[in-house]
């Protein structure tokens, strides 16, 4: 399959790629989501801006309260990331599953969130670690929180013209005990249903707990009645199985030829005991 | 628009004037006629079209040539050194890795690269790496013994 004709330019510097956006260009990540696309010819744009050999923004580094993930970096160079591991493991165990090694070597972060794929994994990891997307435009830098990101199906509040250059977790109590289960899809790998569990213990009750879902909606959102219904409870069956119920509660839950819409509810409760049972 | 790249494909630089849209695994197989880089799927599924992309697996048909400028390549012809087989090559001939071969180079470059970070993989480990390389017909088992008959010979 051909794409239809476009021209390329290849980014060295953030600065340099934003120069290089304007009317009828996008930018190329690791183009394991937009490749395949232009090759259905599902996007034609004119000219193609490929930040991929930007080495600034395909770092981690310890950036003090958090981790600093470049919006270029790999899922490889993330599940192979000792110190996320230690401050953030669902990090790693989120990356590891990710399609397959080739998928890993080459599609990115940054990909993953500004395409922003129902089924992707990394939009429910992100809302649970309440991570920070930092993206640059030509007027300078923001920052988004995990929880005004994601918007709707395949829909994100990055504007024209920004590149994610940064993703920040922060290196709290909540992050150290987390993990990341997920339902696949047994072909392409991608959530059928992906639970994202960060909870902070204070001795044996809940302090505080995050869980963000994927695969479910038509965007990854986080279970606030079933956070807040856990805190003050000891991390116990009893507790999981009285406090998680309905898990798409509030959501409208999507429905395909691999998983009905009642399969797929069914999933998520399924799915988000599975994550609280690892970190009781 | 045409692009200039110089790209260097097992040991050998190769420069050239290339459409953008232009595919590595149809650069590989119809400009260098190295055609030992399968077409399976062409969608990023099945893992025939498998190279290295700087040391890396990856597959071929879900990247552009111009990305692969100023990188090197590694394609199946690439694994040989003076007509003697690569100890992948040798496992696959000798524990009867292959029936029709179409799978056989991604499965190769696959393998390398897993054997590169993990030298004595276990059975799943090497099962778990071959996720993105699909057989129809040899059923796997022949081919994890010829990832294991690597790995030995290389150890
Ligand atoms: C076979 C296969 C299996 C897969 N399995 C999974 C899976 O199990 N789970 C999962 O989550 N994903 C999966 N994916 C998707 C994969 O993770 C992609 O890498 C990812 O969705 C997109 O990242 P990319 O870097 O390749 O982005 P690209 O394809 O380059 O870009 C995607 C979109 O994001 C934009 N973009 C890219 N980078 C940036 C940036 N830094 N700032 C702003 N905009 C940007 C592009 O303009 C484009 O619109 C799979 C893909 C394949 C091919
Ligand atoms: S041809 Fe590239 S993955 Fe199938
Ligand atoms: S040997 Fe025929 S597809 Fe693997």
């Amino acid at each position: 399959m051909i794409p239809t004709s476009f021209d390329y330019k290849k980014a060295n510097s953030v600065e340099e790629a934003l120069s290089m956006l304007g009317d009828d260009t996008q930018i190329l990540g690791g183009g394991h989501s937009l490749i395949p696309a232009l090759k259905l010819r599902l996007n034609s744009p004119g000219t193609l801006v490929d930040i991929s050999k930007i080495s600034s923004i395909k770092e981690i580094s310890d950036g003090g309260d958090s981790i600093a993930i470049g919006g270029g970096a790999t899922h490889a160079s993330i599940a192979n990331d000792k110190s996320l591991d230690q401050y953030c493991p669902m990090m790693g165990q989120a990356a590891r599953e990710i399609g397959d090694i080739q998928v890993r070597n080459v599609g990115t972060i940054g990909g993953s969130i500004a395409h922003a794929d129902p089924a992707a994994d990394w939009p429910a990891i992100l809302l649970a670690a309440d991570a920070r997307i930092v993206v640059q435009n030509k007027n300078g830098s923001r920052e988004i929180a995990a929880d005004q990101f994601f918007k709707g199906f395949f829909e994100t509040a990055l504007e024209e013209g920004e590149i994610i250059t940064a993703i920040h977790i922060p290196k709290s109590q909540k992050n150290s005990n987390s993990c990341y289960v997920k339902f696949k899809q047994p072909a392409s790998r991608f959530a059928i249903v992906g639970v994202a569990a960060a909870v902070e213990m204070d001795g044996s009750v809940v302090k505080s707990a995050r869980l963000g879902l994927t695969g479910v909606g038509e965007f990854a959102y986080r279970a606030t009645a079933i956070e807040n219904a856990l805190t003050g409870k000891p991390l116990n069956e009893t507790t999981i199985n009285e406090v998680v119920q309905n898990a798409t509660e509030n959501t409208n839950v999507m429905s395909d030829h691999f998983a009905s819409e009642k399969y797929r509810a069914h999933l998520a409760n399924v799915y988000l005991k599975r994550a609280l049972r690892k970190l009781g | 628009m045409a692009n200039k790249i110089s790209i260097n494909v097992n040991g050998k630089m190769h420069t050239g004037a290339i459409e953008a849209r232009k595919l590595l695994s149809d650069y590989l197989r119809e400009d260098l006629s190295l055609t030992g880089t399968h077409i399976g799927c062409d969608t990023s599924s099945c893992g025939a079209c498998t190279i290295h992309l700087d040391g890396k697996a990856v597959k071929s048909c879900t990247i552009l040539a111009v990305q692969a400028d100023g990188c090197s390549v590694t394609t199946v012809e690439g694994l040989a050194t003076n007509g003697e087989l690569h100890p992948i090559q040798e496992g696959f001939k000798e524990e009867h890795g292959l029936q029709c071969g179409f799978c056989t180079p991604g499965m190769m470059m696959t393998a390398t690269d897993l054997l590169k970070s993990n030298p004595n993989p276990s059975e799943q480990e090497i099962r778990d790496a071959l996720e993105g390389n699909f057989c129809r017909c040899t059923g796997y088992h022949n081919i994890v013994k010829s990832i294991q008959y690597a790995a030995k010979k290389m150890a």
